[in-house]
């Protein structure tokens, strides 16, 4: 039952994966992406990790996803299709050459490595408690420092954005 | 289970805690004032407090906290005390300069501190979770702040350039690091190194190291990844081109230098090669390019070009000669770059810059303690004794040299010859050449002279006193492993 559920899952999402990058129209482009991460979200659920699930739909499919979509509305990229004239082309063709040579790579790798070293998960892998276990303790400093990140973040938009003369 | 919490060693945080302290109060400060020189005294006040407590903590022994993903040690201080002293210059010419221009001075000097936490972030930390974090607080803040003068045109162009491709290079620096995991299991530099015989060879490894060029490469302006460089640095407003020039590339080459000749040094044998070409290509490349130039500020971000591949060919040698060597030049080239920025800043007038070759003319006459500056800064970079820069590319090329890297040293000497053709063409323009009829008159900026005077007083010292300097350098990268 779970093998079956992943392949049927696994097939969605290499299409919707696909479709991301096939798709001519931005916004279709983008609906997919939100497809391709909500399968995703579900893959996490199989896999027991729930609170990376819940995250995943918050954040990518939720925040993320929100603002790609506003980006390419405000830029009215709606009906315009992209281009493919000649020179296009011939770069999709070396992009894809690209893409098939990594992937050549990665399926040596994985042909090639040992599959039996792999590990089981412990116990409550991805749960809530175990995210915020290993957030607080081993990683309170990239924690910490993402706080200051998030912070000039935030003044970024402030100093770049704001009309002038209070 | 009760989860431990890491035991913290606070001193080892106090630099960053105390520069980020300063950007807050400094942003609050903002609200109630709009003055740029009580917010640059303020700033440069806690500058020089952070500078003093980071000279004090020198001598106590290393100590690595947060599971050893954070290091007090040498090497950390003496970048930490590279960028105070960067920072401070640049605060010193801000002041002056802000008022010219529309920029909010409040949030530019609370992003400088940002961008300064970021860069210390980087040169301590011993994790590569860390140092991406780290880059990540330094290149946000230095987005915003080549963007900040937002009525400039240009400067929107770099502000959007820079973005663009940064972001793009983070997406490098990402997929490497998560190769490096893959392939070792660990983010810490230490753990990488102890594992990495068992790695050897393996291609994620190689595949992880080369992302890691690419992602760095981007960062210090090696060429093929320095195309954004003099768009942007002609740009953004020239105290935020002097960060760029001088404290970016710093930060970058602190964790660069402590990725490779420290984390990956039992594989140098995999990644010299990849190294020595991009040495080679970025001193030809940037050397040959400024030599085309027109702009003064286009000409030195093509010479900044030309110092990472300076740079480039001490981390390429390996040893821990060559780590001193590159900490050493990376120390000479903060005051000379710094002094030669501070000099543009002070020709150039808001709105309508003079940054042409030509508004140098009879700069001697004009101003004769800017034309003796900017000499001093011109025969530094190009490596004339007894300047600073002489003992930097000695340093350089010597160990480049000792460790059989003998085709790399002749490139780089007879890059510094094209060099000298550029840098001799403006001192030309500045002695030998007429003032023109209608040269704008200078405007009086003591902060700024100021800057440029001290600037060019280190360039001169340790010119005159290298040994001292080298055997700082030395003792600060020793005290990595």
């Amino acid at each position: 039952m779970g093998t079956f559920a992943f392949l049927v899952l696994a097939a969605l999402l290499i299409g919707s994966a696909l479709a991301v990058v096939l798709h001519p129209n931005p916004v279709k482009s983008a609906m997919a992406l939100v497809a391709t991460l909500f399968l995703l979200a579900i893959v996490f659920v199989l896999l027991g990790a729930h609170m990376i699930a819940v995250l995943q739909i918050i954040v990518y499919t939720g925040a993320i996803m929100v603002l790609f979509l506003f980006v390419i509305m405000l830029l009215n990229l709606g009906d315009e299709e992209v281009p493919t004239e000649w020179p296009r082309v011939v770069l999709r063709g070396l992009a894809g050459m690209a893409g098939a040579l990594m992937a050549l790579q990665l399926v040596r790798l994985v042909a090639g490595a040992p599959l039996g070293r792999m590990v089981d998960a412990p116990e409550g892998y991805g749960g809530a408690l175990m995210v915020a276990r290993s957030l607080f303790t081993d990683y309170v400093l990239p924690f910490e420092l993402t706080g200051l990140l998030l912070l000039v973040a935030v003044i970024g938009p402030v100093v770049l954005a704001q009309r002038r003369g209070r | 289970m009760i989860p431990t919490f890491p035991a913290i060693a606070w001193p080892a945080l106090l630099p960053i805690l105390m520069v980020s302290g300063l950007g807050l109060l400094l942003l609050g400060a903002g609200l109630y004032t709009d003055d740029e020189e009580t917010l640059g005294w303020g700033a440069l006040a806690g500058l020089i407090v952070a500078g003093i407590v980071t000279l004090v903590l020198v001598g106590g022994e290393s100590v690595r906290t947060f599971n050893g993903t954070f290091a007090l040690d040498g090497y950390a201080l003496f970048f930490d005390w590279l960028f105070i002293a960067a920072g401070a210059l640049i605060v010193l010419m801000s002041m002056g300069y802000l008022g010219e221009t529309d920029i909010e001075v409040g949030e530019y000097y609370a992003l400088l501190m940002f961008a300064l936490v970021g860069m210390m972030v980087m040169a301590a930390a011993t994790d590569l979770i860390v140092i991406f974090l780290g880059l990540e607080i330094m290149s946000i803040s230095v987005y915003i702040l080549v963007g900040s003068w937002r009525t400039q045109p240009r400067a929107n162009e770099a502000a959007l350039k820079y973005f663009l491709l940064g972001a793009f290079s983070t997406g490098f620096l990402l997929y490497g690091i998560a190769l490096i995991w893959g392939a070792t299991g660990s983010f810490r530099l230490d753990e990488i190194a102890a594992r990495l015989p068992l790695a050897d060879e393996s291609t994620l490894l190689l595949a992880g190291i080369a992302m890691l060029i690419i992602a760095f490469g981007f960062k210090v302006a090696a060429v093929p990844f320095h195309m954004w460089t003099p768009d942007v640095y002609e740009g953004a407003p020239t105290t935020v081109t002097a960060l760029m020039a001088v404290a970016v590339k710093s930060a970058a080459f602190a964790a660069f230098i402590r990725i490779f000749l420290w984390g990956l040094a039992p594989v140098h044998a995999d990644w010299w090669v990849v190294l020595w070409v991009l040495a080679a290509a970025t001193m030809t490349m940037g050397n040959l390019l400024a030599l085309a130039q027109r702009s003064v500020k286009r000409m030195l971000a093509y010479s900044s070009v030309a110092h990472a591949g300076y740079v480039l060919v001490a981390v390429t040698s390996g040893s821990a000669d060559g780590g001193a060597a590159a900490l050493f030049y990376l120390l000479v080239y903060m005051f000379m770059t710094v002094g030669a920025f501070g000099v543009v800043a002070a020709i150039g007038r808001a709105g309508e810059p003079l940054e042409n070759i030509e508004d140098y003319a009879g700069l001697a006459t004009r101003s004769p303690l800017l034309g003796a500056t900017m000499a001093i800064f011109m025969l530094s970079l190009m490596g004339m004794p007894p300047l600073a820069g002489f003992a930097g590319k000695f340093y350089v090329f010597s160990v480049a040299v000792q460790q059989d890297f003998i085709v790399l040293a002749v490139v780089g000497v007879l890059n510094s010859v094209v060099s000298a053709a550029y840098y001799i063409r403006l001192l030309v323009a500045m002695y030998m050449t007429p003032e023109p009829a209608e040269a704008p008159a200078l405007g009086r900026r003591p902060y700024l002279i100021a800057s440029i005077v001290i600037a060019a007083g280190f360039t001169v010292l340790i010119g005159v006193l290298p040994a001292l300097g080298l055997q700082v350098a030395r003792l600060s990268f020793l005290s990595m492993q």
